[in-house]
């Protein structure tokens, strides 16, 4: 192809963390570069000076109720099957829907944003295999990701601080001091010291100063779940405005990315092709593709077209965390609608100790690994109504407000081991609005995420009962035993952390990504979300996922960043 | 009262029962509006279905609820699907046909019957019990969004449903304080 028909050097599919992440650091090595969202676009003014577009605001009805930030479930469906066996689907709608806006999950995401430890990197050298699951190292260190995590906390804004016993070492302090805890944090943080644990400020991705020309976050308690009204979350609207600034990037939203388009030899990718508002047909050419599409819409566009695949994993080893929630009701108000939803964390089970080695032992099996505990409460009065149901009684439920001012939550983001049966594929008969056929979820936990939430609820409830708490009671999502098709939260994963479905590896023949992100089978085509993670770690993924983009990007514009040490 | 956009006289009075029974109040604070307003969103340009931003003004800053926001052309499918139903319509029909909420209110409304309003609770509450699960959980579920949502939709007049249970609704931009995050 001729330089003069080239559009950009690099088109990215999907304006997430991820997509947000490869354009800042293209546009800042003087790449020219096109983003296309398939979402609306509700985050920033697309011409300069670039200024909130004002549409994000405290509205439950809006954003919970109403799927402002898509993507819609009517529209938009997804499937799932816990295994073959269930047939086509056992159910059809919300499954795992991170939204479908420019910005991606991270306009609404409450944005803790940790580091992984350096073992997560090397479980396989670290721990050793487990039967049933594919537990393998990764092809890059921490040591190699320490600067590009450095970056990403300083570009998208990264509050905390360094007193949790377990992190990984870092090359420099955060680049903000914690916000404030929220009183029920107060309470369980003081509870989970008492009873042995190292409870810490979890990082957030949320101004706790005037940072980066946005302000400081006034709590206002509509975090989860909601874009940020005064732009106090800088995840990845800093990365993005920055982009645009640059005068050599360019978003275009309403622009769904339907084919990868490739040369003859089916080895080098020339662009994409994608619909626009109206549903015409545009090309976009580049001497780079990116996908950033998320982990489940990255390998459904790959399979729709049979690319990158030779080693049969595209969509395999789909991994989430397996979420422990483990809930206390207190005899007084917590007023957990006051702050970022989430503000304090602890990582212990991660690490293990030797009651969880014997948890282990006793279940046969050789390790297990739990994840970081979110400290967290709050909730909206629309999702509460719905549980209390109709009736006379109502009303006094929903001043007792159990769930919403009484409540506090720890929810164990646990890791999860990677098995090929788990998987994202195409539903055979379920389609959204543009025809394509909808992704579907075939997913089953291993033994060693079941024995280690079992092992975690028990030691999570006595500390709430230790913060003061009369009542508590544990459950997990994807929901197990008798009562699991009547849970709340549905019987699919409900968990908004989606990995591995374009595993990274040394060996063409089991992953779908090298070490630098780039595919095997198409040279010029990479992959920066978290489909490329090859373990799930009991982190909150973002930072990471960011930190992998940048990594992939610095080494594509032959700019890396100069190797680190402890600061 | 003006008269409503979508339902008839008798259908809203019918729907303002109801809703007085599954949420006590929920009726006389205008979620029978809300359930007109949603059916009736497409008769206005842009349609109601999201409210603007950023702030209510109940707080400080700039009001900008009532300032509607137009909808995308898959949106307008989706909502349109949901209020109206696939009605055959080629574009909305790629997953088969699906009822829309206009017609199932129109139904359940019917079933019910043009007296309940003036009939005794017990009556009515028999009524209710004796519908399809299915409308049954969209009327409360409206129920809920009508008494809890912002009162920009219809419903929660003056903030009547967050008064009765001591829920402060929107706060930006004032927010809350430091001490009051932290503090009991
Ligand atoms: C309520 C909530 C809270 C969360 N909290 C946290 C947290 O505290 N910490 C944390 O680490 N993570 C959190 N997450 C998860 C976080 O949002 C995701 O990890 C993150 O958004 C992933 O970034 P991404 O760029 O890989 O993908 P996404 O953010 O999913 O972005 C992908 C983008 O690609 C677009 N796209 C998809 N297909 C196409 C196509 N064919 N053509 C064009 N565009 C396309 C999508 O519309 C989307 O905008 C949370 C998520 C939710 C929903
Ligand atoms: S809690 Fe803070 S960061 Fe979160 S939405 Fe409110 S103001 Fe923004």
């Amino acid at each position: 192809m001729n330089a003069s028909d080239l559009d950009c050097d690099a088109v990215i599919v999907g304006s997430g963390p991820s997509g947000a992440a490869v354009a800042d650091v293209l546009t800042a090595a003087g790449w020219s570069v096109i983003i296309l969202e398939k979402g609306r676009n509700h985050l920033l003014e697309l011409e300069a000076p670039f200024g909130p577009i004002g549409h994000y605001s405290n509205d439950e009805l809006k954003f919970v109720q109403r799927h402002f930030l898509g993507p819609d479930p009517v529209t938009e469906p997804r499937t799932f099957r816990r295994a073959e066996s269930d047939g086509d689907h056992l159910m059809v709608g919300h499954v795992n829907a991170l939204p479908t806006t420019v910005g991606g999950g991270g306009v609404h995401a409450d944005s803790k944003l940790p580091r992984f430890r350096e073992e997560d990197f090397h479980l396989r050298s670290a721990l050793g295999p487990i039967d049933g699951a594919d537990v393998v190292d990764w092809p890059v260190t921490y040591e190699d990701l320490e600067p590009y995590y450095a970056e990403c906390e300083r570009s998208a804004g990264v509050a905390g601080e360094e007193t949790n016993p377990f992190a990984a070492w870092r090359s420099g302090p955060f680049p903000m001091p914690p916000g404030p805890d929220m009183y029920g944090a107060v309470l369980s943080m003081g509870a989970a010291e008492k009873v042995g644990l190292h409870p810490y400020r979890a990082p957030t991705g949320v101004n706790s100063v005037p940072y980066d020309g946005r302000p400081a976050c006034v709590n206002c308690g509509f975090c989860g779940g909601y874009g940020c009204p005064i732009e106090a979350k800088g995840d990845p609207v800093a990365l993005l405005r920055r982009v645009l600034r640059s005068g050599k990037g360019e978003i275009r939203p309403e622009s769904h990315v339907v084919e990868i388009t490739v040369d003859r030899s089916g080895r080098y990718a020339t662009g994409v092709r994608y619909l626009d508002r109206d549903r015409n047909e545009q090309e976009v050419r580049a001497t780079h593709v990116v996908l950033a599409a998320g982990a489940f819409e990255t390998p459904r566009l790959l399979l729709r077209q049979g690319l990158a695949n030779s080693s049969d994993q595209v969509g395999r080893n789909l991994m989430y965390h397996f979420q422990t929630f483990t809930v206390g009701g207190f005899p007084f108000p917590l007023h957990g609608m006051r702050g970022r939803s989430v503000t304090g964390a602890h990582d212990d089970h991660i690490v293990g100790d030797d009651a969880q080695r014997r948890a282990a032992a006793d279940a046969g099996l050789p390790w297990i690994r739990g994840g970081l505990v979110e400290h967290g409460g709050g909730g909206q009065p629309i999702r509460e109504a719905l549980v209390y149901g109709p009736g006379a009684h109502h009303i006094d439920a929903m001043r007792d407000s159990n769930l919403r001012e009484r409540l506090w939550a720890f929810t164990m983001q646990g890791e999860d081991l990677a098995q090929a049966s788990n998987r994202i594929d195409l539903d055979p008969k379920i389609k959204d609005a543009w025809g394509f056929p909808a992704g579907r979820v075939t997913y089953l936990p291993h033994p060693h995420e079941l024995v280690m939430s079992e092992h975690a609820g028990p030691i999570l409830e006595r500390v709430l009962r230790e913060a003061g708490a009369e009542w508590t009671i544990t459950s997990t999502s994807p929901p197990q035993g008798g009562d699991a098709d009547l849970s709340p939260l549905g019987i699919a994963p409900a968990s908004y952390h989606i990995m591995g479905t374009c595993r990274m590896g040394d060996d063409a023949a089991t992953s779908v990504v090298d070490s630098s992100s780039r595919t095997w089978d198409i040279e010029n085509l990479l992959i920066a979300d978290s489909s490329v993670f090859a373990t799930s770690a009991g982190y909150n993924p973002t930072l990471t996922i960011m930190a992998l983009a940048s990594r992939a990007a610095h080494l594509l514009t032959d700019t890396p960043l100069p190797a680190t040490t402890p600061h | 009262m003006t008269s409503p956009i979508w339902l008839t006289q008798g259908e809203h009075e019918t729907l303002r029962a109801v809703m007085d029974r599954l949420i006590p109040g929920a009726g006389a604070a205008g979620a029978a509006d809300y359930v007109d307003l949603l059916l009736g969103a497409f008769s206005f340009d842009p349609p109601r279905i999201f409210a603007g931003g950023p702030f209510s003004g109940r707080h400080g800053g700039e009001a900008g609820f009532e300032r509607w926001l137009d909808l995308g052309p898959v949106e307008e499918i989706a909502w349109r699907i949901r209020i109206e139903g696939t009605k055959d319509v080629p574009e909305r029909s790629f997953n088969g046909p699906v009822v829309g909420w206009q017609d199932r209110y129109r139904a359940v409304l019917a079933t019910l019957g043009a007296d309940l309003a003036s009939q005794p609770a017990e009556e009515q509450d028999r009524r209710i019990a004796e519908l399809d699960e299915d409308d049954r959980t969209m009327i409360f579920e409206h129920a809920c969004e009508a008494h809890y949502g912002d009162p920009v939709y219809g419903g929660n007049v003056d903030g009547a449903g967050w008064k009765a249970i001591g829920f402060d609704g929107d706060v930006l931009p004032r927010g809350w304080t430091d001490a009051e995050v932290s503090e009991p």
